[in-house]
């Protein structure tokens, strides 16, 4: 099922995965891409609830982590992990797995519902990008982004104690943009480029944006 | 049509990433990165480390219950937030600050009109029309203004800003914007702090436009 959803039935590299899937039942895409995404593409594309209780079992305890470092009690974190996991539900359809991976998109509502609960408003989002109907996942695409966010990780974890503690905060909204020195030790533009690709799958909403 | 070429900078960026951008600042975030796709790409870029950091920081075990009472609300009926689509000039994060509505231009001499969107302590936001030709009353500022070209353009001391750009102004800057010729130049302006003016009478008129 996911691997329909992921390959593209047009590319050479679909029919040596196709003759690989004859052999075993796990194609090479779907061994490659992280759990999390299946995850989240099913969640999606099929309201696949076990997905979505994975989900939860994974990043459920990191984002109580996460808000209570941002300051919240024990009580006020599980309320917003509440929050934020509904949000993953409700909002499933806007994940675009070509341009975040889905820590990253999941990040960006946790602290909007954070910002959004402590503030009662709404933050002022950007106007949200979508597939034509009917488009066809590129999964080279998909797992290049997840490698590059990988990489990323990697990067931060080798950062000096004191620069990865700069960057931690700044993500953790304790800096403000004066605070925040543009230079993070960490390298962003080869995740850019991954991105822009993803961005420009998009040709339809992109004569909306300028380059 | 020329192509954006005053982005926003990575730290600001970061800070927005993060929600510890004023509602002001964040609407002009939000409204650029609708129409620019380097700053889209960049915010992705952002939310990658935001992700990063996510996955790093230190999993809390969380109650027991949490899983089924989410899990439980998932069929909840729930009212969705409503989406401004942008309307011609005006991005979405623009619709949402008027609510949908047009603007209500009040007119502050020389041609020039604004119609404030949204102001408090923290500043303000709000929008200008500059006739061609006609230059904005020369002002400085208590402390950062974002402005954002949504039709038209303008030039300063600083350079010449079209539509999408964005030009970050600090107190240092007394700059004298002047509408190009051409189509009237209409921008948002957001600032943390209320714009001073230089010119004894738009001082004491001050009070009475609120500008």
């Amino acid at each position: 099922m996911l691997t329909q959803t992921l390959d593209n039935p047009r590319s050479a590299r679909h029919a040596s995965m196709a003759r690989r899937y004859e052999r075993t039942p796990v194609s090479q895409t779907e061994t490659e891409l992280s759990q999390q995404t299946h995850w989240m593409i099913a969640v999606r594309d099929n309201r696949d609830r076990n997905a979505f209780a994975a989900l939860f079992d994974h990043f459920a305890p990191r984002l109580k982590g996460f808000i209570i470092r941002s300051g919240a009690s024990a009580h006020q974190a599980e309320e917003i992990v509440q929050d934020v996991m509904l949000t993953i539900w409700r909002k499933a359809a806007m994940f675009d797995p070509h341009r975040a991976q889905v820590s990253a998109w999941i990040y960006q509502i946790a602290r909007n519902r954070q910002i959004d609960i402590a503030r009662k408003e709404n933050r002022p989002m950007p106007e949200e990008l979508k597939e034509e109907p009917g488009m066809e996942p590129d999964a080279s695409q998909i797992l290049a982004l997840e490698q590059e966010a990988g990489q990323l990780k990697q990067a931060l974890a080798t950062l000096k104690p004191e620069q990865r503690e700069i960057v931690e905060k700044a993500y953790l909204g304790e800096l403000t943009h004066q605070e925040i020195s543009a230079q993070t030790g960490l390298p962003l533009g080869t995740i850019k480029s991954r991105i822009r690709l993803g961005l420009e799958r998009l040709r339809h909403e992109l004569k909306d944006l300028k380059q | 049509m020329s192509a954006i070429t005053h982005h926003i900078p990575d730290a600001m960026l970061a800070a927005y990433a993060a929600g510890n951008l004023s509602h002001a600042f964040a609407v002009a975030v939000a409204s650029h990165v609708s129409l620019c796709a380097e700053c889209r790409v960049a915010l992705g870029a952002h939310q990658a480390i935001g992700g990063a950091v996510l996955e790093d920081t230190g999993a809390v075990a969380v109650s027991s219950s949490l899983k089924d009472d989410i899990l439980a609300q998932l069929d909840a009926a729930f009212t969705p937030e409503p989406v401004y689509e942008r309307n011609v000039i005006f991005p979405g994060p623009v619709m949402e600050a008027m609510k949908g509505r047009a603007p209500r231009w009040k007119k502050l001499g020389m041609g020039v009109r604004q119609d404030i969107l949204s102001e408090d302590a923290n500043g303000s936001v709000r929008l200008l029309y500059i006739p061609p030709g006609q230059p904005v009353p020369d002002h400085s500022h208590n402390g950062l203004e974002l402005t954002l070209v949504l039709q038209g353009s303008f030039s300063d001391e600083t350079g010449h800003f079209g539509v999408g750009d964005l030009e970050i102004a600090d107190e240092d800057l007394e700059h004298t914007p002047v509408a190009d010729p051409g189509d009237p130049c209409i921008c948002l302006a957001a600032t943390d702090a209320r714009l001073r003016f230089r010119a004894l009478v738009p001082r004491l008129l001050q009070p009475f436009f609120r500008i």
